[in-house]
């Protein structure tokens, strides 16, 4: 019995440990991106630029998609993100009917929310296509195209269907002789340079219009709706920090077209970190020098490992409070039993990221999520192995305790328990297996942990990166095995660890 | 004294205690005998309260074995299993305390009646140390009737404790139970499909058959008197084993 109890206050105290060390403190300011590199830069650039004013600035970086990021805002749990016009008007909004910026920010003021003036570029959509066809067929302008129907146009599976898309286009144009064939956006670009197709949509600012020198064909009759950049931030933000907020609000109308494309083009084609290209243009901008934090390897992977631990210790001891006694119910009461294994095993069953998104509504982003969801995860292996464990003692064991006159509480702490415990202990191995693999997708949600340099890797097609977050995280999955190996020497009883060594 | 009165019991069914009544004299060795599935070892069953009579009660010194005294009961009873059903997660000394320590005796208490035990079955001190896996089959069985007796109980209930054991060690052991039987003077009740085992150590026989019993008696009154065509049968089916083909 003492030494359950020295496991789990060790567990406690460890738990203490990472809670407070682990989780964000109120008084800073939380920037959030989205899951593309341009957000990110411009994330980088907020934050160099509120930190270089004194404030205390941290990047929730690569948190999703707009959806995530807009409530994440509204919520609080983020104070500022870059955001487009477009997206706002066409997509947040939407049902608002917004005609020009005034009415924006009237509709988002409503919400507490106000906007910055354009950063100086709009990333819109527009068609490219190679210097050599443009020059060969004298292209220049979209409504060129109507005079070219034999051209091959291939465009992202989301233009074609998007209602502003290609549908508006070719009625905005008449191009109706063109039947374009869908395709992935980065394969695009591959496509177009080995002349398998002709013409491909981009966004203005993407970095491979750079580095395959691609002509951009200008929207003659305005068809494109305006994707300014501008960030979004609360409004009680601004009475809190008045300071930082001037101070990100510099950025206003200091960025073109070609030097976003530059930037985009440094970290995806000269796989430098957005955080160099950031305090590159800031210090080129503004003459500040940024000095990176914690920008060694060593340093990055502890935080992350600090961050991955906190995910992964909470969740599991939580399942394991909550998972050893609905064990010991399914085994003892079967119909329950039933009930209880179904539940937990449907659970399993939902595909992670599917169960992340559901609960951002309800918890919203960072890490309290990204721990409800490890922990739903880790019931299942404890409750089924816990129930085995129990329903696996002899009917002669059960009944040579009963007969003694133990009463059930005592029967179930001074055999029963001690009897499963190897299953048991399995099943928190298992368990805490799983829950170290699946920490990484935390990373979507903005728990930090090994998954955010596999998500910047994957994003990035940086190998290095992503090996950054793997190794460790395959690290910590043998550690967890090594350790409960030696856990189980230590609290499964040596009767039930010999072998048979009488035969008679 | 313990009495079994018109008790019924049925497994899914098929009936496995047919309105049998029984009563145990305090200091009697009775040994229950009969072919498998006739319903002796849940007799024991129903005894120790691991199991509830579907009609008839059975009264343990004028208190009726229920639910809830049960428990009480239980301790003032020892109970040996085939293969002992010793918890294999505890050394043979702490099987053995485990009830007692859970009633709260202190140490040396506990340690002298262990000795007492040890002595009584004839277990080599160091034996006491190791786990159940690590003790032959005889070994095992007095281990667990040390456990049975650890709480000096008034009745000891035994379902076929040497079942499990070759020839040498079960004669070893039958002559050691008969000795402690005499020694400790308790309420026994032996569950055997032995004949010669069930005169050796009984000084009653009760013969159960599908569910009744078929005769009560000594061994003598079963060989000379036998009740019914069944008794006769099983006797003789036994006594060829000793005098061989006729």
């Amino acid at each position: 019995m003492r030494r359950y109890l020295v496991c789990v206050l060790g567990v406690a105290a460890c738990l203490v440990l990472f809670a407070t060390g682990g989780l964000a403190a109120n008084d800073e300011l939380r920037i959030g991106s989205k899951k593309f590199t341009e957000s990110v830069i411009l994330a980088d650039i907020a934050v160099d630029l509120g930190r270089a004013e004194g404030g205390r600035v941290v990047h929730r970086q690569e948190l999703g998609g707009t959806r995530i990021l807009w409530d994440a805002l509204l919520a609080g749990t983020i104070d500022l993100y870059p955001e487009y016009t477009g997206t706002l008007i066409n997509e947040i909004l939407a049902g608002e009917a917004i005609a020009n910026e005034a009415e924006l920010t009237a509709a988002l003021a409503r919400r507490g929310i106000r906007m910055s003036r354009s950063l100086g570029f709009s990333d819109t959509y527009a068609l490219a296509v190679l210097p050599g066809t443009a020059d060969r067929l004298k292209i220049a302008r979209i409504s060129d195209l109507v005079a070219h129907p034999t051209l091959r146009l291939g465009f992202s599976n989301e233009f074609l269907n998007r209602a502003d898309g290609w549908p508006a286009l070719r009625d905005a144009y008449g191009l109706p002789a063109h039947t374009p064939t869908g395709l992935d956006h980065d394969l695009a670009y591959r496509a177009l340079a080995d002349g398998s197709i002709d013409v491909i949509d981009v966004y203005t600012t993407d970095a491979e219009i750079a580095s395959y020198g691609l002509r951009i064909l200008d929207d003659d009759r305005r068809h494109f709706p305006v994707y300014d950049a501008v960030f979004l931030y609360r409004a009680d933000l601004f009475e809190r920090r008045p300071d930082l907020v001037r101070a990100i609000l510099r950025l206003e109308g200091r960025i073109d077209v070609p030097a976003m494309i530059a930037m985009n083009a440094a970290v995806r084609n000269d796989r430098r970190s957005e955080t160099a290209v950031a305090a590159a243009f800031v210090e080129r901008q503004f003459g500040l020098l940024i000095t990176g934090e914690g920008d060694s390897v060593a340093v990055r992977v502890w935080q992350r490992t600090l961050e991955h631990l906190t995910l992964t210790l909470i969740s599991l001891s939580a399942a394991i409070v909550v998972a050893l006694p609905l064990g010991i119910i399914a085994a003892y009461r079967p119909r329950v039993g039933r009930l209880i294994l179904g539940v937990v095993s449907v659970i399993q069953t939902i595909p992670s990221l599917a169960l992340l998104v559901f609960m951002i509504p309800v918890l919203g982003i960072g890490a309290p999520t990204a721990i409800v969801a490890l922990f739903l995860y880790s019931l299942l292996p404890i409750v089924r192995n816990t129930a085995t464990g129990l329903s696996g003692i002899t009917p002669p064991i059960r009944d040579a305790a009963i007969a003694l006159g133990l009463t059930s509480w005592r029967r179930l702490i001074r055999v029963e328990l001690p009897m499963a415990s190897p299953s048991i202990l399995a099943g928190i191995k298992t368990a805490a297996i799983i829950n170290i693999g699946t920490a990484t997708l935390g990373a979507l949600i903005g728990a930090g942990g090994y998954g955010q340099p596999i998500l910047t890797g994957i994003r990035l097609d940086n190998f290095a990166l992503i090996l950054e977050g793997a190794v460790p995280a395959a690290l910590m999955a043998l550690a967890a095995e090594g350790l409960f190996d030696l856990a189980g020497l230590y609290m499964i009883p040596r009767g039930l660890r010999l072998k048979r060594s009488i035969r008679d | 004294m313990i009495r079994f009165d018109g008790v019924t019991k049925s497994y899914n069914g098929i009936l496995a205690i047919n309105d049998l009544s029984l009563a145990l004299n305090a200091g009697q060795t009775v040994a229950l005998i009969g072919p498998s599935g006739c319903g002796k070892s849940t007799l024991l069953s129903l005894l120790v309260g691991l199991i509830s009579p579907d009609r008839g009660a059975v009264t343990i010194d004028g208190t009726t074995l229920t639910a809830s005294s049960a428990l009480r009961l239980r301790r003032r009873m020892g109970y040996v299993i085939q293969d002992g059903g010793l918890f294999p997660h505890l050394t043979a000394r702490e099987n053995v305390v485990i009830m007692a320590r859970e009633l709260g005796w202190p140490a040396d208490r506990r340690r002298d009646r262990l000795e007492v035990l040890r002595a009584l079955t004839r277990l080599s001190p160091d034996t006491l140390d190791r786990y159940p896996v690590e003790l032959s089959g005889g070994q095992r069985q007095r281990v667990s009737l040390m456990r049975a007796l650890m709480l000096d109980p008034d009745i000891v209930v035994l379902d076929e404790p040497l079942g499990a054991l070759d020839p040498m060690i079960r004669a070893d052991l039958q002559d050691d139970l008969k000795a402690i039987f005499l020694a400790l003077r308790r309420t026994v009740l032996l569950v055997t499909h032995d004949l010669a085992e069930a005169a050796f150590l009984g000084d009653r026989i009760v013969l159960m058959n599908r569910g009744r019993i078929e005769q009560d008696g000594d061994f003598q009154e079963l060989l000379e008197r036998p009740a019914s065509a069944f008794v006769e049968q099983f006797v003789k089916a036994q006594d060829r084993r000793f005098v061989g083909p006729r």
